[in-house]
């Protein structure tokens, strides 16, 4: 009987690198694919380096490697998205759309058309079991400080059923050190932190160069009651709950409590005017399971490396969910997830629209 | 067994290729000493020059070795042009050309790049506009490598000398698969490779016309008559000399065979999958070796995986560093869609190739899009 079929998502990174590592160790018919996503030279990731990186994991693992360019899918799916939403006030999360349109998706149809069974990538996320059902779900990975769930809370059941997460149940530290066993070239490669495509994690920066001047608009920076307190030069620069950056003079701390891109209008306000009950999330997606109902105690994670904040979860029309804060909360910030855990396990999410007011 | 069907990206060492370098390895000296060591390889390096020399009905003396085509394109363009010259070349010629001349247009020079209709042919009426213009330097391939269109370079060096024009032509596709005979042609400059045509890579060479004022790019010493300084690669030369006597001697019957198995091919994929498409020209104008297909629907980079996890060797369009092709430019050239130019598969045979691989290969590929469909549809 000839071995099932893995494409592995090969980033030229050490995650990716083990997890690849693991497939050839059980046995599978192992195929590394790097993506081209981000033009050469822009940013973090996708440079040469990176794919001869990859190129020479797979060499020594003794599996074919290939590149695909999805430059174009990714533009349009992830980068000009991620201009039109700082534009639009909001503060995007691209490596979420980036599995769920590009990894997930696209990459996965053609690992299929590529004959393999399954895909593979170097995230840390684990795939538990529904007890009841047996279903596949998706769990926060053993290391905590890693756990990457949150950038994954699209996958359902379906996607789950042909996703291998192989180093999930490690920590970063295993990982490494198994590299290293291994002689993988990459085992003392730095971590990408950034968001890949966007040089040096200035995204101000990133979304000026790349939108049109017409669509940057100075305004005014207002305090809950109306009065202007400065200026800004385009609300594409803020995201609620920043603090710095405002150049308000003195005076008590600031932070970004709204943005108003339709007036242009950003609207700060001190620490005791900061409580927030809840959020709207849209868009949402529960994995095969359907809605939770009001009455469990649930846990929603609102940022990448928050921790999660104990809620109720109401589902309300048009995939649309309120998530209101046991206690009151952070602030939350407009086209960031909201990622809904029963403990270790990720039953859901979308995309926070607004607070619950 | 794999099969190889990727020869325009760089043939493999031929037997006798391999025979003569490995005779080489036990010399050793500098050509340019003159001790007896030193005059051993330099005749050796000699009687490569005469080789290379009869493949295309030239004197030795004309023949600059130089690293690949790619340098005697680049030293061709940049060697005669000077700011302000016109230089007239096509839309579909080699990086190796293209970029010396957007180089060369970016510090002041006139460039016209010649269109190609939807089959890869050359428009005459535009180069017949374009020689008037008394351009400094005509540069046009005497064969594509990605869909195998062969160019009346002899037509075209007519045009161009009549205005006065140098006449270049980057053979190194035609070598082995076509008669090149540098009289006939009427061109000054020549460029060829010898890893496409079984001597190792890093090889190649540029014929000169006595007379044609080209500058040299690497200077620092006496070798090559003052045109190409730097010791000369000794093993790569000698592969390239025993590879391009092998080519003279045996081009009638391949080119004959590797015709008749390339429409073989044609044929069995066509029969399995009657709805593949066939770029660039057919008949005389095309080489006889390259394949260039197209499967509507299909992304190239599934189906050349594919073929290559079922052993069987091909590419899309030219090889590339990233191992992911931009769209071909020559597709692009011939009015295709940047997907299209993305998915045209590019199957070049070379005269070691049997029917049997040929058979295998085209089974391959029919399984390959056969399961692409599959999966599309379902």
């Amino acid at each position: 009987m000839t071995a099932e079929r893995v494409v592995v998502a090969m980033s030229g990174g050490v995650d990716s690198a083990v997890a690849a590592a693991r497939c050839v160790a059980a046995g599978y018919d192992v195929v590394g694919v790097s993506l081209r996503l981000a033009p050469h030279g822009t940013g973090s990731c996708c440079s040469l380096d990176d794919f001869h990186d990859a190129a020479a994991v797979a060499d020594r693992l003794g599996i074919a490697h290939y590149v695909f360019d999805f430059r174009d899918l990714f533009d349009a799916s992830v980068v000009q998205p991620f201009v039109a939403e700082y534009l639009a006030g909001r503060t995007p999360n691209p490596c979420a759309r980036c599995n769920q349109t590009v990894k997930f998706d696209h990459l996965w149809r053609r690992a299929r058309e590529l004959g393999a069974q399954h895909l593979a990538t170097g995230h840390y996320a684990r795939i538990g079991r529904h007890p009841g059902s047996g279903t596949p779900m998706l769990r926060s990975a053993v290391d905590p400080t890693k756990d990457q769930t949150y950038f994954l809370f699209m996958l359902g059941s379906r996607e789950l059923e042909r996703t291998l997460f192989p180093v999930g149940d490690s920590t970063k530290r295993e990982v490494r050190a198994e590299a290293a066993r291994l002689d993988l070239p990459v085992a003392d490669k730095p971590d990408s932190m950034e968001v890949c495509f966007v040089p040096r994690g200035d995204a101000a920066a990133f979304v000026e160069r790349e939108a049109p001047p017409a669509s940057r608009r100075p305004g005014p920076i207002v305090d809950g009651a109306g009065a202007v307190l400065g200026r800004h030069e385009g609300v594409h620069r803020f995201t609620v709950g920043q603090r710095r950056g405002l150049q308000l003079g003195g005076g008590p701390a600031r932070y970004v409590r709204r943005i108003d891109a339709a007036a242009g209008t950003i609207v700060v306000a001190t620490s005791s005017d900061l409580a927030c009950k809840g959020l709207i999330a849209e868009d949402v997606r529960w994995n095969g399971f359907g809605a939770p109902s009001p009455e469990q105690r649930l846990a929603v994670r609102i940022r990448h490396r928050h921790a999660a904040i104990p809620c109720s979860v109401t589902a309300v029309d048009r995939g649309r969910a309120r998530i209101a804060f046991e206690e009151p909360g952070p602030l939350v910030t407009p086209g960031q997830a909201a990622v809904v855990y029963d403990g270790d396990y990720v039953l859901g999410g979308g995309w926070i629209a607004g607070e619950l007011t | 067994m794999r099969v190889y069907l990727d020869y325009n990206a760089g043939a493999p060492l031929r037997a006798e290729v391999h025979a003569a370098v490995g005779r080489a390895m036990s010399l050793c000296g500098n050509p340019s000493s003159g001790h007896r060591e030193g005059a051993r390889v330099r005749r050796c390096i000699e009687e490569a020059r005469a080789q290379v020399a009869a493949l295309i009905g030239a004197r030795p003396p004309d023949v600059v070795f130089t690293s690949g085509a790619t340098e005697g394109n680049n030293l061709a363009l940049d060697g005669l042009l000077s700011p302000g010259d016109l230089l007239v070349t096509t839309a579909v010629e080699h990086a190796s050309v293209l970029a010396p001349a957007a180089a060369f247009e970016a510090m002041g020079g006139r460039v016209v790049r010649l269109p190609v209709s939807s089959d890869g042919s050359l428009d005459w009426r535009h180069a017949a506009v374009a020689c008037e213009e008394r351009p400094r330097l005509v540069s046009i391939a005497l064969a594509n490598g990605e869909i195998g269109a062969v160019y009346d370079v002899a037509k075209m060096a007519a045009l161009a000398r009549a205005g006065g024009a140098h006449v270049h032509t980057d053979a190194a596709q035609a070598a082995g698969r076509l008669v090149i005979d540098v009289a006939a042609l009427g061109v000054d400059l020549l460029s060829l490779s010898g890893h496409k045509i079984g001597a190792p890579s890093g090889c190649g060479a540029l014929w000169m016309r006595p007379g044609v004022p080209v500058r040299a790019a690497i200077r620092g010493g006496p070798q090559e008559r003052d045109r190409r300084a730097g010791t000369e690669n000794f093993l790569g030369i000698v592969g390239f000399g025993a590879a391009a006597e092998l080519a003279a001697q045996e081009l009638a019957s391949t080119a004959a065979r590797m015709r008749r198995l390339r429409d073989l091919l044609w044929m069995l994929l066509r029969d399995a999958l009657p709805d593949v498409e066939r770029n660039g020209p057919t008949g005389l104008a095309l080489l006889p070796n390259t394949l260039n297909v197209t499967m509507p629907g299909i992304a190239g980079e599934s189906l050349l995986v594919l073929l290559d996890l079922g052993g069987v060797a091909a590419s899309l369009g030219s090889a590339c560093a990233a191992g992911s092709p931009e769209p071909s430019h020559v597709l692009l050239a011939m009015g295709a869609s940047r997907d299209r130019a993305r998915a045209g598969l590019r199957l070049s045979l070379g005269p070691e190739t049997t029917e049997d691989e040929i058979r295998r290969a085209a089974v391959v590929i029919t399984e390959a899009v056969r399961q692409i469909r599959r999966e599309a549809a379902a």
